[in-house]
């Protein structure tokens, strides 16, 4: 495959779609509920970028930073005590034995069920997102990290322990390290999650955000065209934040870990 | 550098299988290591060789049996006696440097770098110091090892099939070098192999096991001078006793 291909190719899907889903759209029997065509959709942006009532900036502009805020405190947060916990729960045997019920427990209730438990304890939009997004991200955090340090080979444990090194220094220095490309693939699968689970969160949650905009779109008359252009930039954001987290994976404390490619 | 004396004495092991029923594997095992020696454990595959490097290496313990060290008994692992493992017991993600350095981390900075650069010299790894594992033959990554055991100058080194996982020309090489190096820095060596001819080239003397439960058959000394030649009339000799002992004919 060649460059030129490689850049039309994609090009060339993306019109396709536009073109399908044109012809799809504006097929419908009309009427404020219909799925809205793409140039209802890229007009429907000429509102989202304008300021609101009383502000100044794009519309859009103040939700994005709601979300993106709240979801880098919690998931933040969430590696910040995840990954030491994680480490803690994979070294040593007896907090394995009392805790690992419990996370492998807690780990298939959906965050969006904690959505009522965050609402009566947190007063304020914010800390109930973040804490949504701390629940969703820490829990796959401390399962893989936990994961990775079960399967770092005994051989490296042995060699560590042979020259001499404290406990913590193995954690530290053998452990930590070899666990590290696992963690950094558990970051982005966490990072995927608490994306996603902003948006459901700000939809009940909250009074603004990504999720916030796509209610309140509804409910000011139906405004599909705003619907589905907010679900754009969700899903064009949230591809950013995967391809940031991607860049970890080529630092090479971290790249020697996963099969090489070509 | 210093060199341990090493004493085992009845030393014993069996190992509980799935269904309780226990699989012995060393049955008084007797013999004593002068300091400075180059000691090869010969035996069949599974026989227990590992078992009991392990356990005079401190991983494991023992059912039965003692362990002295210069005269102290064994309380564990020690830095001063240290694992060759197999080239897989390097760190990935350690540069040839950080790895050779990775015991050294109670001297001090300039004594460190000196130290590092002195081993990946003498195991012929200059120019690799940055190169990480990964971008190495299984023959450097085995010199790292090497290196990285050799680097905190121990009195005792102990090697389980160093040389197992290399392709035999690459084999024959590493020998020639671990013999060189070892004879040069005089710790005491322990090492296991199959390989017979291996254990001729290296060893000052051969402690011969059985297969499982594994006992001492007999302790050969191999008393021929360095460098050592195939096909030259002693060693040829001890090679076939060698054959007899371990129950094997030596011809195809």
């Amino acid at each position: 495959m060649n460059r030129l291909e490689r850049v039309l190719l994609p090009l060339f899907v993306a019109a396709l779609i536009i073109a399908v889903w044109s012809v799809w759209a504006s097929g419908g029997s009309g009427g404020a509920t219909d799925f809205p065509t793409p140039l209802e959709v890229w007009r429907g942006y000429g509102h989202l970028l304008r300021p609101a009532h009383g502000e100044h900036g794009p519309l859009i502009l103040k939700h994005i930073v709601s979300s993106v805020f709240r979801t880098s405190f919690g998931f933040l947060a969430a590696v910040g005590l995840g990954i030491p916990f994680g480490l803690y729960l994979g070294w040593s045997a007896r907090a394995h034995a009392s805790l690992d019920w419990l996370v492998q427990m807690l780990r298939p209730i959906s965050p969006i069920a904690w959505i009522p438990i965050a609402i009566m304890i947190f007063r304020g939009d914010d800390l109930r997102s973040i804490f949504l997004i701390f629940v969703a991200a820490f829990l796959p955090i401390v399962i893989s990290t936990s994961a990775a340090v079960h399967s770092v080979p005994s051989m490296y444990l042995r060699a560590a322990s042979n020259f001499g090194l404290s406990d913590f220094q193995i954690l530290q220095r053998v452990v930590f390290p070899a666990s590290l490309p696992q963690i950094v693939l558990a970051l982005r699968v966490a990072a995927g999650i608490s994306w996603i689970v902003i948006v459901a969160a700000e939809m009940v949650a909250v009074q603004d955000g990504l999720g916030w905009l796509i209610t309140d779109a509804r409910y000011q008359g139906a405004r599909t065209d705003l619907v589905v252009g907010t679900m754009i930039v969700i899903g064009l954001l949230g591809w950013g934040i995967d391809s940031l987290l991607r860049r970890l994976e080529r630092h090479p404390r971290v790249s020697w870990g996963y099969p090489r490619n070509g | 550098m210093a060199s341990a004396r090493i004493e085992v004495r009845g030393v014993a092991k069996s190992f509980r299988q799935r269904g309780g029923r226990s699989l012995e594997v060393l049955r008084d095992i007797d013999f004593t290591i002068e300091a400075g020696e180059f000691v090869c454990l010969l035996g069949p595959s599974g026989c227990g060789k590992s078992t009991l490097l392990s356990i005079i290496g401190g991983f494991e313990k023992a059912d039965k049996g003692t362990i002295t060290v210069d005269g102290a008994p064994l309380s564990g692992p020690d830095p001063r006696r240290v694992f060759v493992f197999q080239e897989y017991g390097i760190f990935p993600w350690m540069s040839v440097s950080e790895n050779v350095g990775f015991g050294l981390g109670a001297l001090g900075a300039e004594e460190r770098s000196r130290r590092v650069a002195h081993w990946i010299g003498a195991v012929g790894l200059g120019g690799f110091e940055n190169a990480l594992p990964a971008e190495l033959s299984g023959g450097m990554r085995q010199r790292v090892a090497l290196a990285r055991s050799l680097a905190v100058e121990p009195e005792a080194l102990y090697m389980d099939e160093p040389l197992g996982a290399l392709d035999s020309l690459t084999r024959q090489q590493m020998r020639t070098e671990i013999s060189a190096l070892c004879r040069r820095s005089k710790p005491t060596v322990l090492f296991v192999t199959h390989d017979i001819d291996e254990a001729l080239l290296l060893a000052d003397r051969i402690i011969v096991m059985s297969v499982r439960p594994a006992h001492i058959i007999e302790i050969v000394p191999v008393a021929i001078t360095h460098p050592r030649r195939f096909g030259e009339a002693d060693y040829v000799a001890i090679k076939r006793h060698l054959y007899r002992l371990l129950g094997l004919r030596d011809e195809v």
